[in-house]
């Protein structure tokens, strides 16, 4: 049995995503490297960053981070070493170059279209007030009171 | 036999589809009540027909019948019996079967509890509903029949993913499933209200509960998801902006959206054209949401089923029904005049605001979704879009919406004087900044996002409180408190959900903000320390399961010497799949929980061991549940039981209240 759970345990591999033995031990650093992890995909998962993955190549792309940082690389730097090898898919934050232009101001550009268009609505609606087609306060009350609100 | 009476209650639920979708159309264009009434009949025996077909699949899964196809892929015997039933729905095909029966299940509900409807609306409706349910069935038993045999059957299963065994993930997926599948119901009333031409207040009283309980539903089922997903993945993760979350959360968003502008056309028939729109658009994106999950075009760690055949057919329902009512709405939405008239600063202004923030922010996550396909097959660029980009670009509009919802949701109908509104909101306004200024000086260094969090979290949670107190009008005290109770059940279901977003808000900047992580390498009985805590490695031994192998650890974790918590965590290896998984323990608290989770062991024979404290998390959780809890107060408000005939006698609509 024991043999059987440790064979299993061999075929599966390691279940942390950060590993003790990987922790730099300047925190500081450590820091850094979490947090340049953290904006990295590992490439063969689906959609994690190399920080949470189990992957056996995110763990050597978290190895090669913190290889870096020790040789002193800003973290631009580390992030630019990266890219050049993996290509500008392992970035979870897409640049804002070229077409990706649209992806990061289509929602503010919306925005303000869609807040010009409500404020031509809304100056219609209000507008409608001055030429009386609202019933007048007494009128309301009326009708309130013959609801029975 | 069993098997094969589903298989045929499948087939002939699609025949009662067809019918239901024909005949009533057909009745209520020529005025035949006789056709008309067909309608209702059609709906409870579809339902009854897929009750039955779905009840034989789950009795295959239950009896671990392995001569079909569905169940030796996805069950095992030795499986517990909750994942043996839940099993039937955690596959493609099981859960398509679920996706109609639900579907069918609102049919007919609106059938059953339809009677105040007027008979053409309702005709109309149901064949609506019929028609989604033609083109479901169709695919389901073209392209994904779960009711498949083996020529051959083997001695036992393949087992379920083992991540899905497990009791938040059972229920996950039928209450997302109620809640896309419920904001079918407000697209059917939209559709039918274009082919009449017709809006009212009396409509939009009609759809806005079919709305509020999908959306309540959406909710709960992706509380529950996030929530499986913290506790079971092993490191407290509980929002990725994974395609397929987001493919949930674009139409909640949208729900959102609806429910709000639903009001202004019951209560001030305005806004109708919009709210079409938008009923429309809630339907189209949990279309959108199908699609996503099941044809593979966007990786995902949900990933279902990863079939262009299916990806194809269900493209194409998606343009037949979206497009087909987005044209529809082209032609008709012109005759929706409104009616009800309001200045710039008014309840409905604040609304109309409210909707373009949740219609807005719903669009960029679903730019952000599809974006690494459209850079692909237009760019030639293969790229990640990831949380950072949905984080720099959704919460801005999340932190507008926050910062204008106590306001305007006390502002009154029709005109208002903002001074007047912003008053009593003072108080409520300066304890937010002071819990604001609290966290900034506690936490000493770190980012905005924790004290910004929790100022607009107050600011909601406050502004709520202040909201619900203003309605018990003027007088003394004690007389206020005394009429607190009678207010109207929307007054309390209002409140408490954007109650739910304030504490929802808090919990999600908290935990992100002021999270603690140890990751070390320990030996048993050697303790450390953690954000006070001091917390050992008592022992770790090795235990069997129904049908997986354990390695569990016992850590207790302590504060001044006392036990605060003897935690479990375990790691464990599903023989079947040969799949680890790791069951993180913890302890759960109000202000905070400490969450370990037990590693590898390392060479020395010691043990890797992950640390967190998680201030607030449950926060997140509980908000949502308040939201949900909202949803059911205002859906129990008494004008949504008492008869809604009555209303349309009213010349002129509904009065603003």
């Amino acid at each position: 049995m024991k043999r059987l759970i440790l064979a299993l345990i061999l075929i599966t591999g390691p279940l942390f995503a950060v590993t003790p033995d990987e922790v730099l031990d300047d925190p500081a650093l450590e820091a850094r490297a979490r947090e340049i992890s953290a904006g990295l995909r590992c490439v063969v998962c689906q959609g994690e960053n190399i920080d949470e993955s189990n992957a056996a190549i995110a763990k050597d792309l978290r190895l090669l981070v913190r290889e870096r940082l020790l040789a002193g690389d800003t973290n631009d730097e580390v992030v630019d070493f990266i890219v050049e090898r993996y290509g500008e898919y392992v970035l979870m934050r897409p640049t804002t170059g070229g077409a990706n232009v649209i992806l990061w101001y289509a929602g503010p550009a919306l925005f303000l279209l869609a807040l010009l268009g409500a404020g031509l609505y809304l100056r219609g609606r209000s507008r409608a007030t001055e030429t009386g087609t609202a019933l007048s306060g007494d009128e309301e009350a009326r009708l309130r009171e013959l609801l029975g609100d | 036999m069993i098997t094969e009476l589903g298989h045929l209650a499948l087939i002939l639920a699609l025949g009662v589809a067809i019918v239901q979708t024909v005949v009533p159309l057909i009745g209520a264009q020529k005025g035949w009540a006789g056709w008309m009434a067909v309608a209702v009949p059609a709906a409870s025996l579809q339902f009854l027909f897929l009750a039955g077909s779905f009840g034989a699949l789950v009795h295959a899964f239950v009896t671990s019948d392995f001569s079909l196809r569905l169940v030796t892929l996805n069950s095992h015997s030795a499986k517990p019996l909750l994942y043996k039933i839940s099993g039937t729905w955690g596959n493609h095909e099981g859960s398509m079967l679920l996706w109609v029966l639900i579907l069918a299940l609102f049919g007919a509900s609106a059938a059953w509890f339809g009677a105040g409807l007027p008979p053409r609306l309702k005709a109309r409706v149901l064949a609506v509903q019929g028609s989604i349910g033609v083109a479901f069935l169709l695919f389901i038993i073209f392209t994904s029949n779960p009711f498949l045999r083996l020529a051959t059957p083997p001695f036992d299963g393949q087992d379920l993913n083992p991540l899905l065994q497990d009791p938040g993930l059972a229920f996950h997926p039928p209450f997302l499933y109620l809640g896309y599948v419920g904001l079918s119901m407000a697209f059917s009333f939209a559709v039918a209200a274009l082919i009449e031409g017709r809006v009212d207040a009396a409509w939009a009283r009609w759809v806005r509960p079919w709305t509020l309980a999908a959306w309540m539903f959406l909710t709960v089922g992706i509380a529950l998801g996030s929530w499986w997903a913290y506790y079971e993945l092993g490191w407290g993760g509980f929002w990725f902006w994974d395609p397929v979350e987001n493919a949930s959360f674009m139409p909640w968003l949208f729900a959102a959206a609806l429910l709000h502008s639903a009001i202004v056309v019951e209560k001030r028939e305005a806004l109708k054209s919009w709210t079409i729109l938008l009923a429309i658009l809630s339907f189209g994106f949990s279309l959108i949401g199908t699609f996503l999950v099941r044809s593979g075009v966007i990786t995902s760690v949900h990933a279902f089923a990863n079939d262009p055949e299916r990806g194809i057919f269900i493209l194409m329902i998606l343009g037949v029904f979206t497009g087909g009512a987005l044209v529809l709405f082209a032609l008709r939405a012109g005759a929706m005049e409104a009616k009800g008239v309001f200045g710039m600063v008014s309840r409905e202004s604040a609304l109309v605001l409210n909707n373009i923030l949740l219609a807005v922010s719903s669009i960029v996550v679903f730019i952000g979704t599809i974006w690494p396909l459209v850079a692909e097959m237009f760019f030639d660029r293969k790229l990640s879009v990831g949380a950072p980009f949905f984080e720099a670009a959704f919460t801005p509009f999340m932190v507008v919406l926050a910062l204008a919802l106590p306001i305007g949701a006390m502002l009154p109908w029709k005109r208002a004087k903002l001074g007047r509104v912003v008053k009593p909101l003072i108080p409520a306004f300066v304890l937010a900044v002071a819990v604001f200024l609290l966290c900034w000086v506690l936490q000493t260094g770190k980012s905005l996002l924790g004290p910004v969090g929790f100022l607009l979290g107050v600011w909601l949670v406050a502004g709520a409180a202040v909201d619900i107190w203003s309605r018990t009008g003027r007088g003394v005290v004690s007389s206020r408190f005394g009429r607190l109770t009678r207010l109207p059940r929307a007054d309390w279901g209002r409140v408490v959900a954007h109650a739910g977003l304030g504490v929802t808000f808090m919990g999600v900047s908290g935990l992100m903000a002021w999270q603690v992580e140890d990751i070390r390498a320990v030996s048993p009985a050697e303790p450390w320390e953690v954000a006070g805590y001091e917390v050992v490695l008592a022992e770790v031994h090795e235990e069997r399961g129904p049908n997986y192998f354990t390695t569990m650890a016992t850590i207790d974790v302590r504060r001044d010497g006392e036990l605060v918590a003897s935690l479990k965590p375990e790691k464990r290896i599903y023989p079947v799949q040969a799949m680890p998984t790791t069951e993180a323990a913890i302890k759960n608290g109000f202000w905070e929980d400490i969450y370990v989770v037990i590693g590898d062991r390392q060479a020395d024979g010691g043990f890797a061991v992950r640390t967190f404290i998680k201030p607030f998390a449950n926060w997140i959780w509980a908000g949502s549940l308040l939201m949900a809890l909202g949803g059911l107060l205002s859906l129990s408000d008494r004008r949504y039981r008492v008869a809604v005939t009555a209303r349309k006698s009213v010349a002129g609509g509904v009065p603003a209240e």
